[in-house]
């Protein structure tokens, strides 16, 4: 950290708001009920300390929700009108904007994700996806899918961990407001946010079975995937998986959408400006820790500038704060597992050997607690690993070209096709290269933009289907 | 009926904008409905399957680039050209499918119909597909649907060419580029097709089409890295599984088709546009 007259002083939010319960349950046809699965102890990976015990589902219990969830939909939500299934949906959101706060601590302390990041955008972002598919519930003729576009039954969703409660509303709410039964298997390491949102559908008076979630590993997420009862699997996760669940429903009248992984190039030529550029680059790779599969891990610089470009990034980098999560002023929170945290350490020690140059940010890092300090590599070459693979990691990849035409062979040289930066002043540059960019989001001067009107979604092998928009809702409808 | 001995025609697959014979030197006899000796038909291999695959790649950019408009008058000047070679058509159609002149007729009438209805979508679909975004923050967010990339397609096994035409048209519509395995048995109109399409504006390497058997070059389409989506119409049911899951490899789209060949004369919806369309979402901030 450079010198600076400026410092801070703790800026702790309380732990109490999140009114974290000594034990979970699955939620299963309206009731929490104790799952017939081992149960797993949370972790809170700020600090390694146990934050709950949740029961998980056995492959009996999955059964059982899907059994509900079929009532469910077969007896009241699937022939609901649609004017009265948004009005639940709005419900799903009022509830989650008042208990914001609690849900954002939660979210922090089971995640390790900083809390301005949990409170400013996890959780507004998660109501923002109710309140507007709440709105499609009863439009849906409108949608551009024909007049009265059916439902397709009990949809099976597994969500990942980097944003717990987010991925669950992404899922949850254009399956409801399409008349469609959940069972939702939020990820292992991560599932408080979501057995609280159960809480919510109760007080929402949800009908019992609508909603379905179910804590437990891969084996349960895969059960839920090969269910022969489940109309629609929706995916979040890594693109290895994701081939594993394609293969699992090929031959199935299962419909079936992913969101894989990413290596997303974000391009920025010599006419950018340079310090919103740099602010942009920034919060392309180290929000969320860069446990984000959007995430601008791939910088791709015009040569002239590149030295430019590294000598204020390493600047701004050294003076983002690492910590406690729950410190308001920490910039980037903790790694959320061991498991992660050894895969990250693993690729920049490939980095290391296979020659690039590292510079890793001089902050101080918490003595317990899965962190890892800021790393930007340069003298990248495109064959490198740490060029190739997703990292999952507070880890940046800095290349550099020549031509626009060059930026974009290197930035479509991948099989992923997630996301893509832009930083140039040029208008023309920007929507020539937005044409040639093969991802499903492009964002230019300016990066991790979400919103639940603008579709969402990946190129190639980051996964098929959209999520947001009126493209969205073409997941959850028969057509 | 003259005297005159007919010249016969040698029939060859179409890759990258010609007619080679198959890599493999192989040929397969094909007969009319009543068994009767029509001409052998080129036996591609994994050979040119990954020569057509190249190809298609090849001609990805400049057809996935050209104008909307562009693209539908080069579809239409195929529907041009297919109107002009109708009698052909329609005599192949006949043998091949055993029905008589007056239904190839009306077959043929509906292929060419139908591919001008497919060339009228070029410059429509990102209109009815696209978005602009009314996101909650000062910036311009707009959708548009974009090409895929290389198609794999399997064609139909009984409709010789309105099959073929509803398979085939919707890919180059789009923007997307084309590697057709044909009708094993019926796969004359293929190459006729094919002929069509090399002398209306099409460029090489935008469709590609190999006479052969969907069950021996359906699993080198569907695992091919470099193959983006994949239409199983033309597989049999038994081989759909192997196939979907090759797929999963590279994460590919595969089209969910019915069991049994569907009734191609009824009017198609968008519903194989939007199979090969992606939409691409982009973002800018709004500011002076």
């Amino acid at each position: 950290m450079p010198d600076s007259p400026f410092e801070y002083a703790p800026a702790p939010e309380s732990r109490d708001i999140a009114n974290l319960k000594p034990a979970y349950r699955p939620f299963i046809d309206g009731a929490f009920v104790d799952g017939k699965g081992e149960p797993l102890k949370t972790i809170n990976p700020a600090t390694e300390e146990v934050l709950a015990e949740v029961s998980t589902a056995s492959k009996s219990d999955v059964d059982t929700a899907v059994k509900a969830a079929r009532r469910a939909y077969e007896k009241t939500w699937g022939r609901m009108p649609g004017a009265e299934r948004a009005k639940y949906i709005f419900r799903l959101a009022r509830l989650i904007q008042e208990r914001g706060r609690e849900l954002a601590v939660l979210e922090s302390l089971d995640n390790g994700k900083p809390i301005k990041e949990s409170r400013d955008s996890d959780i507004p972002t998660a109501a923002a996806h109710f309140f507007y598919h709440a709105g499609w519930a009863d439009k849906l003729d409108y949608a551009g899918y024909g007049p009265d576009p059916r439902p397709l039954g009990v949809a099976g969703q597994v969500i990942p961990w980097n944003f717990p409660l987010l991925m669950l509303a992404w899922k949850i709410a254009p399956a409801l407001a399409t008349g469609n039964t959940v069972v939702l298997k939020p990820a292992e390491t991560t599932p408080l946010t979501a057995l609280v949102f159960a809480e919510l559908c109760q007080q929402a008076d949800l009908p019992p079975g609508v909603v379905n979630i179910l804590p437990g590993a891969g084996d349960i997420g895969a059960e839920l995937v090969g269910h022969p009862d489940v109309n629609k699997i929706a995916f979040t996760g890594s693109t290895e998986v994701g081939k594993l669940i394609q293969r699992t429903v090929a031959g199935t009248p299962k419909k079936l959408t992913l969101e894989l992984g990413g290596k997303a190039a974000n391009v920025v030529f010599d006419d950018a400006p340079l310090d919103q550029a740099v602010e942009g680059i920034v919060n392309g790779i180290f929000f969320n820790q860069g446990h984000v599969c959007c995430a601008g891990s791939r910088l791709l610089v015009q040569e002239s500038i590149v030295d430019e470009v590294l000598e204020k990034l390493r600047y701004r980098v050294s003076t983002l704060r690492i910590g406690d999560p729950l410190d308001k002023n920490t910039d980037v929170g903790a790694i959320n597992s061991r498991e992660q945290l050894t895969k990250i350490q693993e690729l920049v020690d490939s980095g290391d050997t296979e020659g690039a140059q590292r510079w890793t940010s001089p902050c101080p890092i918490p003595e317990r607690g899965f962190f890892f300090a800021p790393t930007v590599f340069s003298d990248v070459q495109q064959s490198m690993r740490i060029a190739r693979e997703e990292i999952f990691g507070p880890v940046l990849s800095v290349l550099t070209f020549r031509t626009p035409e060059e930026a974009v062979t290197k930035a479509n040289n991948t099989p992923y096709g997630l996301s893509a930066g832009i930083w140039t002043e040029k208008g023309s540059r920007i929507l020539w290269m937005a044409n040639q960019l093969r991802a499903g989001v492009v964002w230019a001067n300016t990066f991790n933009r979400f919103d639940p009107a603008a579709p969402f979604g990946g190129y190639q092998e980051s996964g098929f289907g959209r999520e947001g928009g009126r493209t969205g809702l073409e997941a959850y409808l028969d057509v | 009926m003259s005297d005159r001995l007919s010249v016969t025609k040698t029939y060859k697959l179409y890759i990258g904008g010609k007619f080679p014979r198959s890599e493999s030197g192989r040929s397969y006899p094909v007969s009319d409905a009543k068994g009767k000796f029509l001409a052998n038909a080129a036996h591609a291999s994994r050979k040119d399957v990954r020569d057509a695959v190249v190809a298609a790649r090849k001609a990805f950019g400049g057809w996935s680039g050209a104008t909307a408009y562009n693209r539908g008058q080069v579809l239409f000047r195929v529907a041009e050209v297919l109107e002009g070679r109708r009698d052909q058509f329609i005599s192949e159609v006949s043998a091949c499918e055993g029905v008589p002149a007056k239904k190839a007729e009306s077959l043929v009438d509906a292929a060419i119909d139908r591919w001008v209805w497919y060339a009228g979508w070029t410059d429509k679909i990102a209109t009815v597909l696209g978005a602009a975004n009314p996101v909650a923050g000062p910036y311009f967010s707009f959708t548009v649907p974009e090409p895929t990339g290389v198609v794999g397609v399997l064609a139909p096994q009984q409709s010789s060419l309105l099959g073929l035409v509803s398979v085939l048209a919707p890919v180059l519509a789009t923007g997307s580029t084309a590697v057709v395995v044909s009708s094993a048995e019926r796969p004359l109109p293929a190459i006729t097709l094919s002929e069509v399409l090399a002398t209306s504006d099409v460029p090489g390497g935008v469709a590609n089409i190999l006479t052969g058997r969907a069950a021996e070059l359906g699993s080198w389409l569907a695992s091919h890295g470099d193959v983006n989506a994949l239409d199983p119409t033309g597989a049999a049911v038994a081989d759909r599984v192997e196939l979907a899951k090759a797929a999963a490899g590279t994460v590919k789209r595969v089209l969910s088709v019915p069991a049994e060949e569907p009734d191609w004369t009824r009017q198609p919806d968008i519903a194989r546009l939007r199979r090969y369309l992606e939409a691409k979402t982009v973002w800018h901030p709004l500011g002076v």
